[in-house]
Parts: C-alpha cells; structure tokens; sequence
C-alpha cells in the first residue's frame, strides 16, 4: 500500500477508535476517566512510522493513538478499557496505564512527565545493552514544566542515550493554555538548555512529523544522542471525557478545527487520484469491522476473578 | 571469616555482584573516583569496572531513580545510590508511583529489579534535612521492601540479597554505621529478604530493633542484665515484609516487648509491630508494649539538641523498667 494511504487509514482508525471509546465511555460501558487524542492522530501515525516493533515507547494519558500506531492489538486494548482478564493489563491498568511489553510500549502514565526519566532509562539499557533499540516518549506541553521533563531529558543528553523526546503541544495543560504556563514560545527552544537539537514540527501534517522522527531516529541509533521534537497540534476535546471546556477560545479552537490531520491528508490523497468516495468508505467499513470485533471480544471476555486482586504485586 | 567495616562489606557485596552479573550497574552522584561517594561505599569500583557501569549522574535525583525503574525493566539490575534519604523525598513519584506499581498495573509484565540504595540517621550534627529517618513511608507502599541491615555480615548478605531479587527494594544503611566492625564470612553469603535475627536470647523482655538501634538495644540488654532482666534482642533486618512469626515466637517466650527504632515514635514501624502483636499475640503479653523512638521534632543541629531528641539506649533501659515491676526481683 502507498505510504501515504497508510498514514491516511492508520490515523483513520485512531479517529474511528476514540469515537468508539467516547460512545462506549458515555453509555457507560468503561469505568474510570477517558482522554482523548482526537486530532493529534498525525503525531502518533507520524512519529510510529519511524519505529520498529523492538523500539521503546512510553505514552501518557492521552495515548491510545501512540499504541495503536506502535502496534498493539486492539483486542487486548478494549479489553483493557473494559477492565476484562483479557486486556492486556489484566484488567489492572486502564487506559491511563496500558501497557503491552510485547510490541515496545512500555505503558501510559497518570502522572504527567513521569515517563520521560524511564525513558532515559530504557535508552541507557539499550546503550549498555547494544541492542540497536530507540525509546521514544510522548509527552505534553503541560509536561515540559515538570521537574521530570528537565531532569530527565539532561540526563539522556549528558550520557547521549538514543532517545527522542516527543513533546505533543496541543495547547492546554489541562485547562490551562500553554500562553499561560510558559514564556518560551516553542518548547523545542529548550532543547538548548539541555545542548540537544530542538526540532520544531507541525503536528497536523504527518509526513513533516515522519520526517522529523525518522531523521531522530537515526541519530539516536547512530549513537548521537537524543532529540527533542516539538509537535504542534491540538487537543479538539476537552481534557477528559465530560470536560466542558469552557476556558477554550472558540476562535482558537476553529482555526485548528481546520488543520485537521485527516482532513488534510485527504484533500491531499483525492488531488493526487490516490482516494475516492468508494476507498474511503471501504477503509472505515474495515476498520469499524475491526473496532466491532474488538468491542465484542472484550464484552464476551470474563471479567477477572476475584483472587487475581492480590496477583502481581511481587515477582 | 574476616573483619571489616560496614562500608566495606557494602563495597564487597556490589562488587561481587557486579562481576557474577554483567547485568548489575550502579548510579549516583558522586560515585565515581577519585571521590567515591559521599560515603566512600563505592571508592575504587568505578576504576575497577570502569565509568560504563558505575555511573556519576547529576543532581537529578528524581531521574536517577526514574532511569534506574528504566533500566530495570528492560533486563539490567541497576542499583540507584541516593545519597540520603532525606533526598529520596525528590525522588518519591518514581520510587512510589511507578517502581512500586508498574508490574501490578502491567498485570505482571514486567519484573522490577531495582535497588534504591540510601543512608539515614542522626548522630553527626547533620541537621534536619540530612539524617531524617522515615522507613516506615516505604514500608507502607505495596510492592516495596524495605531492608535496613545493621552488622557487617548483613550489610552484605542483604545488599546481594537485594541486587538478586526480582522486585524493588529500599536498602537503608545508616550512616553511623559505616565505620563499624564485623565479621563476615568469605563464602557466598546471600540472606533471606524478610528474616528477622534473634542477636540475643533472653527470658524476660523482647526488644525489637533494626538499624542502628540494635546496638542501642545491645548496651541496654548489658545494661539490663546487671539488674537482672534478661532481655531477647531481635534485629529486624527486613521492615518490609515484616517477619512477624519471629516477634510473636519471642514474645511468647517473654511475655513482654519493647521496640525500639530512630525513627520518631508516631507513625513508626512500633506502632505496625505493636498492632499485630496485639492482634496474634495478645494472650502472650503479660504487660503493655513499650516503644521507644526519637521525640516528634526535626533534627537539630546543635549535639547537644540532638542528643535530647534522638533516643538511644538509656531509653530502651527505660521503657523495659518501665513494663518489668520490681526489676531487681527478676530472677534470670
């Protein structure tokens, strides 16, 4: 397949998942919170196409986009959000910490930044380890004022650790606007502080943010040292699900409504002749089929029994 | 057998383990030579297997614990150096909220094998931000241990105990005792995670202790014995898990405990030993529990103030008197 209508239907299928997500959360069907990632989809879609299944990655909250382009199974991640014995969690994750060690990703995070100083971590066990793997961590811009974020991003600049620092500035830090919780205009600028190249991308156009992380990632597997890339995006819902959002500026908010990834990369593949009405409708029959036939996979799995409460604590 | 130093059972122990397992690294401030660590645990290891794997990072003590979670869950066994406790406060989210839980969230896909190796304690005029002793946090998190040895044989023992287990642990020295002698045996010596040590058999009085303590609890049994009262010691080691079976074995035999510790009384490892003795071994006790700790203040800086807040083994003498009626009448 073309390498653009993958990004197309990879980001596609995102969107179709977050949407399935915030059905089943509103009917009630999920426990817990819910965040989505509705239109950053090309930052994950981009940043994954540059990642193989043996690399690193560490998500937050709001990162069901990173680890279904990084690869995970859809079966086990419904399953996690139903809080089934098949998720890939047991059942003892969640969303805000779905893990699957098996294709890289190294889980999401209810704290924010408290993935990037693991990420150093990994990317040091890759260095000692020689194995030719790169560890990527998505973050916000929220997160790039955290203790987490200057520590640890010093520390895999200073041991030159094949890490990409993947900053996703979807403008709020909760509900708060990133006008009003830093004065540096671009957060890639802080990369100087740390002596490491800053990159600065726009996150709507998923082939400026392939281009951007395969170029990190080479450098990092040639073993000179991290990058810190600044993907400019926004976050088209409220923070959580049931977030009324009433601190966003409508204007803003339409403006970046605009630059919508898919929509973008659409318009683009119907000009070149690579999409038509009949693909597109086929693409997204094919992906609700694949979302449906998680979502019952996960209704029809058994909840995790009672004794598994105390499993897992120790080795 | 031989004797040495605390400190240098400390260093045997991480050496041994760093040449069994090339998987075994160590990282900190400042513990590189020529300086080798505030404490000198780590002098000559990063001659001896070089800067790779004994690593000098920054003042960054939330990301050495972070990297160390990291590295730990991707296949090394990494020993992260804090050089205080009282600093592990800068590194708590990634000790507390992330190494204790990611393999419970995970539903067990990853295995821990972290060692967070830090000192505590007083008796040096370190003042309030450098000596604090505050275990009982830890043992309070599901997923930690908490191992706090005391001699130089368990210094060893424990820390390859530690470096071996597959879950994180918090090894607490205490910088007292660095300088202390003992013997420790030449073989290959790993001990058991969540043993406790009887140190002393006696009839009379159980006291509990860890750390540095327990040598408070030995020049208060000595003290003890010459009026009589036969006191069992036993050493702890491990705070979490608590080997509870020993304590309630001894206090059956006894009928009365003390339990002493540095940590401040309230909120204390006491108060957890005193709840569950009360609760299995009530029918044993013939007199009430007494704890023994430091008075509820920060560490003063003056010798003289950290003397009054800090207790030590005048106390324990004390809280034993306090609990054995006509003491001199004890009869061993």
């Amino acid at each position: 397949m073309n390498e653009q209508i993958c990004f197309y239907r990879q980001m596609l299928r995102i969107r179709q998942f977050e949407q399935k997500a915030i059905s089943l959360f509103e009917k009630g069907e999920l426990p817990g919170f819910l965040h989505s990632c509705i239109g950053q989809e090309a930052v994950a879609v981009g940043v994954c196409s540059a990642l193989e299944k043996k690399d690193y990655l560490f998500t937050t909250h709001r990162g069901h986009g990173h680890v279904l382009a990084k690869g995970m199974d859809m079966k086990r991640m419904v399953s996690e959000l139903y809080a089934k014995s098949t998720g890939s969690n047991r059942g003892k994750g969640g969303s805000m910490h779905i893990m699957d060690v098996s294709v890289g990703v190294l889980g999401a995070n209810g704290v924010v930044g408290a993935g990037i100083p693991m990420a150093s971590g990994t990317a040091l066990s890759s260095k000692m380890k020689k194995d030719g793997r790169v560890t990527v961590a998505f973050f916000g811009d929220g997160a790039s004022n955290t203790g987490a974020f200057h520590e640890g991003i010093n520390l895999a600049a200073v041991w030159g650790l094949p890490t990409i620092f993947l900053c996703e500035n979807n403008k709020f830090s909760e509900s708060t606007s990133v006008k009003n919780h830093q004065r540096v205009e671009r957060i890639s600028e802080r990369a100087k502080a740390f002596g490491i190249p800053g990159i600065h991308v726009d996150g709507m156009d998923v082939e400026a943010v392939a281009k951007a992380a395969a170029n990190s990632v080479v450098r990092a597997r040639n073993g000179e040292g991290p990058t810190l890339i600044e993907a400019d995006t926004y976050r088209f819902l409220g923070h959580y699900l049931g977030d009324q959002v009433e601190y966003r500026n409508e204007d803003e908010h339409a403006e970046w409504v605009l630059k919508d990834p898919i929509v973008q990369i659409e318009k683009h593949l119907e000009q070149a002749g690579l999409l038509n009405e009949e693909l597109k409708k086929n693409l997204i029959q094919e992906i609700d089929a694949e979302i449906d036939n998680a979502v019952d996979y996960a209704v029809n799995s058994a909840d995790p029994h009672p004794n598994e409460a105390m499993d897992h604590i120790f080795v | 057998m031989r004797t040495i130093r605390y400190r240098d059972a400390l260093r045997e122990a991480i050496r041994e383990e760093m040449t069994r397992d090339t998987s075994v690294f160590i990282m900190g401030e400042d513990i590189e030579d020529p300086f080798g660590g505030s404490y000198k645990v780590t002098k000559g290891l990063s001659t001896e297997f070089g800067k790779e794997r004994v690593r000098n990072t920054p003042i960054s003590e939330l990301a050495i614990a972070g990297a160390a979670l990291g590295a730990a869950i991707t296949g090394m066994r990494p020993i992260a150096e804090i050089m205080y406790l009282d600093f592990t406060t800068l590194s708590i989210d990634q000790i507390v909220n992330q190494a204790a839980k990611i393999r419970y969230m995970s539903g067990g896909q990853v295995q821990v094998p972290l060692v967070i190796r830090t000192q505590e304690g007083s008796g040096n005029s370190s003042g309030a931000q450098h000596g604090q002793c505050l275990e009982a946090w830890y043992a309070h998190i599901p997923g930690l241990k908490v191992v706090m040895p005391a001699t130089p044989a368990d210094a060893k023992g424990l820390l390859k105990a530690s470096i071996r287990e597959d879950n994180p642990v918090v090894f607490i020295e205490n910088k007292m005792l660095y300088n202390i002698k003992g013997e420790v045996s030449d073989k290959d010596e790993v001990l058991g995670i969540g043993k406790a040590n009887i140190i002393r058999e006696g009839q009379d009085v159980t006291i509990v202790s860890y750390s540095r303590m327990v040598h408070e609890s030995i020049k208060a049994a000595d003290s003890l014995l010459e009026e009589g009262i036969s006191a069992e010691i036993i050493d702890l080691r491990t705070i979490a898990p608590l080997d509870i079976d020993t304590i309630l074995r001894s206090v059956a035999k006894t009928h009365r405990l003390v339990i002493a510790h540095e940590a401040v009384v309230n909120g204390g490892i006491g108060g957890e030993v005193a709840a569950r003795v009360i609760k299995e071994g009530f029918d044993e006790l013939d007199a009430p529990i007494e704890r023994v700790g430091s008075k509820a203040s920060p560490l003063p800086f003056s010798p003289l103030l950290e003397k009054e807040i800090v207790c030590d083994f005048n106390d324990i003498v004390t809280a034993v008197q306090s609990i054995i009626p006509n003491a001199k009448e004890v009869t061993i």
